[in-house]
């Protein structure tokens, strides 16, 4: 597909799917984020990125042999790998042994919060939390530096078009 | 562009106070049902976008400028960071609320609010002002 | 590995996600333009999610949030930490956009082989 538009949709397509799959593996609360970010905010962002580049891609002449090799035996070695891996909705595999089981038991007792996901995310790991707010504040601090540049100068200083005006005046006398 | 298009904009006024009403219950109720500071701020943001579509980027920023935006954003990492310094001054740990109210579970839930909030600013007005940054490049 | 072991339906969550992860990692090695690698490099971060999800489900298991009449819940670790991945992978996601368009306004070009040429030619 060589329409950048078609593209697009289609992944924000893919992500309401997504966020539905979620819904059904128990994961509410990210199925509601996936939901609201990736079919709403991040199809937004990348039309509006389409319209500053263009809608059109240049049919690519590549071969596309080497990639597929490549991608299809990657996944063979990482489905070998799946063979030892525990089943699925196997409530005795390893990642339910240690940490949730006290995250399920004792939160009511120490938080108080009936939805577990929010107890975990605000007051066990709340320094990861401000690990990742911190990350939402930095990327936008690089999205303005990179589209709107530094352009709130010092009031007093002068631009450059006023510093060349002064030069010629200072000439001229 | 917009002014031929009735419809769009009389439904999206109709529609503006509900998405922000939602996404109120959405931050509070966040500890009680699905929901919280994340998501809350993508629905803040996605009714200012909604309204910045529809009618212009100017009248969004009317209603709520980049520089307010620039503000909010620090402001959210900074109520965070701060709620957890507050706890120092009463001997506990970095972001452990147990002291913030005379008992450990008010307290997590004051420090819960605090910091969703926190998030909730900061996630508005970063995903507000991208969006307001890439719509401005276009002309 | 017996035979048996090998079909049976409990490790088709691993699959699939081993599926998108490589129809991710195609379209960026193999497409040109820098917004559809973005589009690619988004469907292998949903196939990592999906993994992280899909192994805190528990079966018979309900979603995290404690009430009445209620016992068995899925994992809440993983979807704590696939909720803060989303919201951070949308802000980087944007700073990627953002230098798409950077690069698009400095070279007029956003397919990375004519990128590759404008480079050689003015080294």
């Amino acid at each position: 597909m060589t329409n950048l538009f078609g593209v697009v949709m289609l992944s924000g397509i893919y992500s309401l799917v997504t966020a539905l799959v979620f819904v059904n593996l128990d994961a509410v609360d990210v199925a509601f984020t996936e939901a609201a970010v990736g079919a709403g905010l991040s199809t937004v962002l990348m039309l509006g990125t389409l319209v500053l580049t263009g809608k059109e891609e240049i049919k690519t002449t590549r071969k596309p042999w080497l990639p597929l090799i490549v991608c299809v035996a990657t996944g063979v070695v990482l489905i070998y790998g799946t063979l030892d891996m525990p089943k699925y909705g196997d409530p005795n595999a390893p990642v339910h042994q240690h940490v949730a089981p006290r995250y399920i038991d004792d939160s009511e007792g120490e938080v108080g919060v009936p939805n577990i996901v929010t107890s975990v995310l605000a007051s066990y790991r709340g320094f990861d939390t401000l690990g990742e707010t911190t990350v939402v504040f930095t990327a936008l601090i690089g999205v303005l530096i990179l589209l709107t540049g530094l352009r709130k100068r010092d009031k007093n200083e002068l631009t450059l078009e006023e510093l060349e005006e002064q030069r010629k005046r200072e000439k001229e006398l | 562009m917009m002014d031929r298009k009735p419809i769009l904009r009389v439904t999206a006024k109709i529609f503006m106070p509900f998405i922000l009403l939602f996404g109120l219950y959405v931050q509070i109720h966040g500890d009680f049902g699905p929901g919280g500071g994340f998501q809350a701020g993508v629905i803040f943001a996605s009714s200012f976008i909604l309204y910045a579509l529809i009618y212009s980027l100017h009248d969004a920023k009317l209603v709520l400028s980049s520089v307010a935006l620039e503000i909010m954003a620090a402001i959210g990492v900074l109520l965070f960071a701060g709620t957890g310094v507050v706890s120092f001054f009463y001997g506990e740990n970095f972001l452990n609320y147990n002291a913030l109210a005379h008992d450990p579970i008010h307290g997590q839930h004051y420090g819960i609010l605090i910091i969703e909030l926190g998030v909730g600013l900061t996630v508005f007005s970063a995903m507000t002002l991208i969006f307001y940054t890439f719509a401005g490049r276009g002309r | 590995m017996e035979a048996l072991d090998f079909i049976s339906p409990g490790l088709y969550n691993y699959w699939i996600v081993i599926f998108l992860m490589m129809a991710g990692f195609y379209i960026v090695i193999a497409r040109g333009n820098l917004v559809k690698k973005l589009v690619g490099l988004n469907i292998f971060q949903t196939s990592v999610f999906l993994l992280y999800i899909s192994m805190g489900k528990v079966q018979d298991a309900t979603a995290p949030i404690l009430g009445e009449g209620f016992d068995t819940f899925s994992n809440p670790l993983p979807h704590v930490l696939i909720l803060t991945a989303i919201v951070v992978g949308i802000a980087t996601t944007a700073l990627g956009l953002s230098l798409v368009v950077r690069i698009r306004e400095a070279y007029g070009t956003i397919e990375d082989k004519d990128l590759l040429e404008l480079e050689d030619e003015t080294s």
